[in-house]
């Protein structure tokens, strides 16, 4: 059977079970829409996380991110597994205990301020639109280069599966279907994983097999750097990027991811304090089951590529050359007019340009895999990219009808009511969505970035203080939230976007730390911002105080509760 | 809860973030960032040291980490009498 009748059947399977289990959970309370009921069971619920988490950028984009930039791309393995290790230890279990469905509900009661609350929806609406947008469109992408049909096509057959079983089951129908979107992803990403680490160097285990020596004897990695100092690139193993910036980039990432709303909300499902924090654990084990093998996939592909088409004739290259040059990820230029292809780090000289998602969707056929090998990436992207696509469609509906409507608008609504809110925004935020995903704003890779550092310009700090610092109050958290983010869209808009005059050049950044790592500075400066007003306004009220000490013991959370 | 209970288990509590949190700098910021270049010049196997703290090691101990916590606090939660 060829590719294309392998992936329809694999998609066809993997969407019937999707929405058979989106039927099966629907929710019938607002409690259900909101934190499924609060009775997931941690496993599950690590599961779900990791799929949550896992976007089609970690599925499809972070093997190549790593595959070119060698060394350099730890930032986003470390980034984006450490942050888990904050949220276990400093926020999962004490605001499960907290005991509400939302981000905002906890830094609107625990600051006791309507002003703090809308801040936080601002903020988690914007964090949650700029990531939206970016999984809408990966979906088309994987549609589109699978299964042949248009991009916008493809967004819009996302966008009713998503509105299907997002809409219907809410949290509840979320959290089950992203526990079978993560075995498919995880089964699809290991799959061609261990065929190419058996293949190169007869070691099934891809963690182990980039640090083994090839069938030449040569240690694979030994060969990859002198591969790359031979067409003049940097060393593999080591970096260009300055030792402060990727520092600071680190930081950012592991702040930001334990700040970001949709992964905080997944541990609002849980029963009990107890299994907030072992969920964490499991939905970490669960991402660096990926999150590891992707530099083992990253030096494979590199290695492959490389030995297959530096200084070969253009008319020799394989078939799969030829496939992928038609989707213009590979370009070949012969600049030279010798007929053979020329990959090398001089700009001038090189005649092959190769856009870094191919090192995942082409790898299985690189490395001669069966088709079914082939079709089973393409499931695995799309569910990546669905999983992330509702978990952050649940956080807009929620912030919507919860945060702002029964909290701020209308306190009165019936449960009932809520529930048809919670719907109705869930719609409306797919179709808000959807229209990203079909007319992308040109910054949509850069905003992704800004994302991060929103999150840890904003969240972190004003959540980490309200725990751990009885006597920070809404001044503090508040001033400190507005002049954290203010920073950061400044620093972005002026650095990333070029919004603010001339795009300045990297030497003029403050020092020495780029937009991406620029999260951590504004995460400081609200740090020392809020505790700075806080000491110089008066104390929280006395009943505060009580709830802060009452979140630091897990016994009597009982079950997650919004009245 | 008594007041004085309370303060101690807080006490216990902060006590173990503070090494379990010293641990994940170590193997992230230390060994993958800012010793990388020292580690580097030692070999195990085909990976350079300081280069799988970044790409592999510091993973493997993030997710000990929480293993970790998650044993203590239950043992802390039952000693305190806190536990659900």
């Amino acid at each position: 059977m060829g590719i294309l009748t392998w992936t329809w059947i694999l998609v066809g399977i993997s969407f019937a079970i999707y929405i058979g289990i989106a039927i099966w959970a629907r929710a019938g309370s607002s409690k259900e829409f909101y934190v499924a009921g609060g009775g997931v069971p941690p496993i599950m619920n690590g599961m779900a996380t990791a799929a949550d988490w896992m976007s089609a950028a970690s599925f499809i984009s972070l093997a190549g991110i790593v595959s070119f930039t060698g060394y350099d791309g730890s930032v986003y393995l470390m980034g984006w597994t450490g942050g888990y290790v904050l949220l276990a230890l400093l926020l999962a279990p004490y605001l499960r205990k907290f005991g509400k469905f939302t981000v905002p509900d906890f830094i609107g009661d625990r600051y006791y301020s309507n002003t703090a609350r809308v801040v936080a929806v601002i903020a988690a609406l914007i964090v949650s639109f700029t990531y939206v947008a970016g999984q809408m469109r990966g979906v088309g992408i994987v549609f589109s280069r699978y299964l042949e049909v248009d991009i916008n096509t493809g967004v819009y057959i996302g966008m009713a599966i998503v509105l299907f079983y997002a809409v219907l089951g809410g949290m509840k129908g979320i959290t089950y279907t992203q526990v079978a979107q993560y075995c498919v992803l995880i089964f699809a990403f290991m799959v061609p994983a261990i065929f190419i680490s058996i293949q190169m160097t007869g070691n099934p285990i891809p963690q182990l097999g980039f640090g083994s020596a090839g069938h030449d004897g040569v240690y694979l990695l030994d060969k990859l750097d002198g591969l790359q100092r031979e067409l003049g690139f940097s060393e593999y193993t080591s970096g260009t990027k300055s030792m402060i910036d990727v520092f600071a980039i680190t930081t950012a990432l592991m702040v930001g991811t334990a700040g970001l709303p949709h992964v905080i909300v997944r541990f609002f499902t849980v029963p009990k304090v107890k299994d907030a924090r072992v969920s964490a654990g499991w939905a970490l084990l669960f991402i660096a089951i990926l999150y590891t093998t992707v530099p083992a996939v990253a030096v494979f592909a590199r290695t492959n590529l490389i030995e297959t088409v530096s200084n070969t004739k253009y008319s020799e290259l394989p078939q799969w050359f030829n496939n992928w040059e038609k989707t213009g990820l590979l370009k070949f230029d012969d600049k030279n007019g010798d007929g053979v292809v020329q990959y090398v780090a001089n700009k001038k000289k090189n005649e092959l340009k190769i856009d870094r998602d191919i090192m995942v969707l082409a790898n299985p056929e690189i490395a001669k895999l069966p088709n079914w090998v082939v079709a089973l990436v393409g499931a695995g992207g799309l569910a990546a990219a669905l999983s992330t696509a509702a978990g952050l469609l649940l956080v807009i509906a929620s912030s919507i009808s919860h945060d702002l409507f029964k909290k701020i608008i209308k306190p009165d609504i019936s449960e009932k009511g809520e529930l048809v809110a919670a719907r109705l925004s869930a719609f409306v935020a797919v179709c808000v969505a959807g229209y990203f995903g079909i007319n992308p704003p040109g910054f949509v890779a850069a905003v992704v970035a800004l994302a991060f550092g929103l999150a840890a310009a904003s969240f972190f700090p004003a959540i980490l203080l309200g725990i751990f610092d009885k006597r920070m109050n809404k001044e503090g958290a508040v001033s400190g939230m507005i002049v954290g983010l203010t920073l950061m869209f400044y620093y972005m808009a002026k650095y990333k976007l070029g919004w603010i005059g001339e795009l300045p050049p990297s030497s003029e950044w403050w020092f020495g730390i780029s937009p991406e790592g620029f999260g951590t500075v504004a995460m400081i400066v609200n740090f020392v911002v809020s505790i700075v007003v806080s000491r110089l306004t008066t104390a929280p009220p006395q009943k505060v105080q009580e709830i802060v000490e009452h979140i630091r013991i897990p016994s009597g959370a009982g079950e997650a509760n919004g009245h | 809860m008594s007041n004085k209970n309370m303060k101690a288990y807080w006490k216990e509590n902060l006590g173990y973030l503070a090494i379990l949190l010293s641990i994940w700098f170590l193997v992230s910021y230390v060994f993958g960032i800012l010793l990388v270049n020292q580690l580097n010049t030692i070999k195990i196997g085909g990976f350079k040291l300081g280069f799988w703290f970044a790409q592999q090691g510091s993973m493997y101990v993030f997710v000990i980490l929480i293993f970790v916590y998650v044993k203590l606090m239950n043992r802390l939660d039952k000693k305190y009498g806190v536990d659900e």
